[in-house]
């Protein structure tokens, strides 16, 4: 009896001092909280790291020429472009050598397409998780979002080459590459939270994406200039923010022309993209298990 | 002083679609037809849960039983938030954590190291937490010299260490956990049961599903019996195990199953005859019995093995029976579908009571089918005395006496 007591004392003397853990709640319910999500982000980050960091492991591993890939993948593709736009087509490039113009927009583009792709599948390809453990399931699509980065800061490194090489020196502007590089990474979460949501119920986002990228780049400043793009319609042009975002990184990396006014419809366009992937995430979020 | 709650649930209920949904994911153009038939489709609902209402307070381990398709893993991932409700509240205290497979995430082509962090981080362990006990881990799979092989060159045996030793230090304040004992041998499942006793010593909660209704008695000291996704019964393991074998034993040992084609593997019918094939309405005590079992299988398979186990009405394996000598015998399912007939005939042994029939498909790496498929009661013969069914004993062969007297004086 007292030894009972005496363990039971003991066991609340332990408990006392420390709070007790909140209940967690799992009810039906049709409130949806993108703040909430948001937060689980920031709960579950290290989880996110852990997953990216994987990626990565996994993507270089048995693959012979590793981390080189980073930096030929753009190349490849630019002197493709370079060969086909750049000679033949001889497209305005706003006084840029080709290379650089088509590289620097290159490296972020790839960036984009690839997190995009890579968003879309993080949650049907994590069919084993999101069945048996619990995580914040933004965790899946947001992670996908950052592997990519370390391409893109390998391919960078090239990009710098290119410009000593070709003597373009940038302007004050630079100081603005991070932001590019941010604005960047919202277009991929704003396209990849939906898409990945979506693709758990409709497998058919996986066959059409693609194409759908295909369409995207040939829609963006990659391989031509916006210039080419006048009056009104620059801000039918701006509704694809990719041309913002890329008219922008290249004012501040090759000393191009800088946006203009337009870039305000690109940055309400991923705002309302991103505030309208989350909650759709959020609502999707619910029946992920039960459906993927 | 009350004892802490760490679980509570309220009407839990939770729909599942039927049909084509119930396998998964669907493309557009179905979603679009479907919606225009949407009126057939109003009884295509199964309702795995159904009004479920217990608490269970802080450091209780509660063992969960039922047959296949009760909704017990159902409620395990309502309880781990895996899925939400189709209505009513579950709520839980502390930190969950759900083992309901080993090794969840775990990357083949990653090295061991890098899957232990992996892993650990996925069952919500930290990196300086994996950091502190990671010698432990690693000790405690045994695969030092392992460490920086790629998970793809493991044996199937060592994937299961290596999964277990990472889900054995996680620390969650709640256990969940599903049939994670019913893989890999009998040292490993010893392993595994030991490690959650502990869980319950260290005053954890701990909520359990396993078929193996003797470890519910043994880890738990209550349980819950569902199906039907309703609770049956609520109380104390010994007592609702025993219930749960007794339960709804029909008059006559035979069952029949609709043939569900999206299954891949499934049993058919079930049913107790005599040694010679006849069926038994009526099966008594001291007479030899044959356990019957159909299957179908829908798929093709490699080779597999099959193995039939009874359980008493305390949740005591009777009898565990590999086809062949240690599984030797196998079967290769290379044109599906096609039926296997599963017969097995048991010495009289097994004393008046009532009995679980289960069947297992598989092989060493997977199994397929693993389902309590029969509940069959063996009566007392006629010229047993009444209280025959009240004996605690586990066999009751024929057996030969010699009692002699011998006079001293």
């Amino acid at each position: 009896m007292t030894t009972a007591d005496e363990r039971l004392g003991s066991a609340s003397r332990n408990e006392a001092p420390s709070r007790l853990p909140a209940w967690v709640e799992n009810g039906a319910s049709d409130r949806f909280h993108p703040i909430a999500l948001v937060r689980d982000l920031w709960t579950y980050r290290e989880l996110a790291r852990t997953f990216a960091v994987s990626t990565l492991r996994v993507r270089y591993k048995q693959a012979a020429f590793g981390v080189a890939w980073a930096i030929l993948q753009p190349l490849l593709a630019v002197i493709l472009f370079s060969i086909v736009f750049g000679r033949l087509a001889g497209l305005p490039t706003d006084g840029i050598p080709y290379p650089v113009f088509n590289y620097s927009a290159m490296i972020l583009w790839l960036y984009v397409s690839l997190g995009v792709a890579a968003a879309a599948q993080s949650l049907v390809e994590n069919r084993d998780l999101i069945t048996k453990v619990y995580f914040a399931r933004p965790v899946a699509p947001f992670s996908a979002a950052l592997p990519g980065l370390v391409d893109l800061a390998i391919a960078f490194v090239v990009l710098l080459g290119l410009l000593v090489v070709y003597d373009v020196t940038p302007s004050w502007a630079v100081v603005f590459t991070p932001l590019w590089v941010l604005a960047a990474v919202l277009v991929v979460l704003a396209a990849g939270f939906p898409l990945s949501a979506l693709n758990v119920r409709f497998r058919d986002v996986r066959l059409a994406l693609p194409l759908v990228l295909q369409l995207w780049l040939f829609a963006s400043p990659v391989v031509y200039s916006a210039s080419l793009v006048e009056g009104g319609w620059k801000y039918v042009y701006a509704l694809n923010p990719m041309s913002t975002v890329l008219d922008g990184f290249r004012w501040s990396i090759a000393d191009g022309p800088p946006p203009g006014p337009e870039a305000l419809v690109s940055a309400a366009v991923v705002a309302v993209g991103l505030v309208v992937g989350l909650v759709y995430f959020a609502r999707a979020e619910r029946s992920f298990a039960d459906v993927v | 002083m009350a004892p802490q709650t760490a679980i509570e649930v309220e009407s839990l209920s939770k729909r599942y679609r039927l049909g084509q949904n119930l396998g998964g994911y669907t493309t557009l153009r179905e979603t679009l037809a479907a919606r225009r038939r949407r009126d057939t489709q109003e009884d295509a609902y199964l309702w795995a849960l159904r009004d479920v209402s217990f608490s269970v307070p802080k450091d209780q381990a509660l063992g969960l039983v039922g047959p296949n398709g009760a909704g017990k893993t159902t409620l395990l991932k309502v309880l781990a938030r895996i899925t939400q409700p189709t209505s009513g509240v579950s709520r839980t205290r502390g930190r969950a954590g759900a083992l309901l497979d080993v090794g969840t995430g775990f990357h083949p082509e990653l090295t061991g190291r890098e899957n232990i962090y992996l892993n650990a981080a996925i069952l919500g362990m930290s990196r300086r937490e994996v950091d502190r006990r990671f010698d432990e881990i690693v000790d405690f799979a045994g695969l030092e010299r392992f460490l920086e092989t790629p998970l793809k060159r493991y044996s199937w045996g060592m994937y299961l260490r290596l999964a277990f030793a990472v889900a054995a230090h996680v620390e969650p304040d709640i256990v969940i956990v599903d049939e994670v004992l019913a893989v890999g041998d009998a040292r490993f499942r010893a392993k595994c049961l030991e490690r959650m006793s502990e869980f319950g010593q260290e005053g954890r909660t701990v909520v359990f599903v396993s078929h193996d209704l003797g470890s519910i008695t043994q880890l738990c000291r209550r349980a819950i019996w569902l199906d039907h996704g309703q609770i049956q019964a609520d109380g104390p393991s010994e007592e609702i195990v025993q219930r749960y074998v007794r339960g709804s034993v029909g008059d006559v040992p035979r069952i029949d199953f609709e043939p569900d084609p999206t299954q891949r593997v499934q049993v058919l019918a079930a049913d107790v005859a005599d040694d010679e094939g006849r069926p038994l309405d009526h099966p008594e005590r001291g007479q030899p019995l044959t356990l019957r079992t159909r299957f179908v299988v829908r798929e093709e398979l490699p080779v597999v093995s099959v193995a039939l186990s009874v359980q008493d009405q305390r949740g005591i394996r009777v009898l565990d029976e590999v086809w062949g000598e240690h599984g030797a015998d196998v079967l290769t399912i290379d044109d599906p579908p096609c039926e296997v007939d599963v017969a097995l005939t048991v010495p009289p042994i097994l004393p008046a009571g009532d009995y679980l029939l289960g069947v297992w498909l598989g092989s060493s790496y997977d199994s397929f089918l693993e389902q309590e498929v029969l509940r069959f009661r063996v009566w007392p013969r006629a010229d047993d005395p009444a209280d025959e069914v009240d004996r605690d004993r586990v066999a009751q062969p024929p057996v030969r006496w010699q009692v002699r007297r011998a006079d001293l004086r």
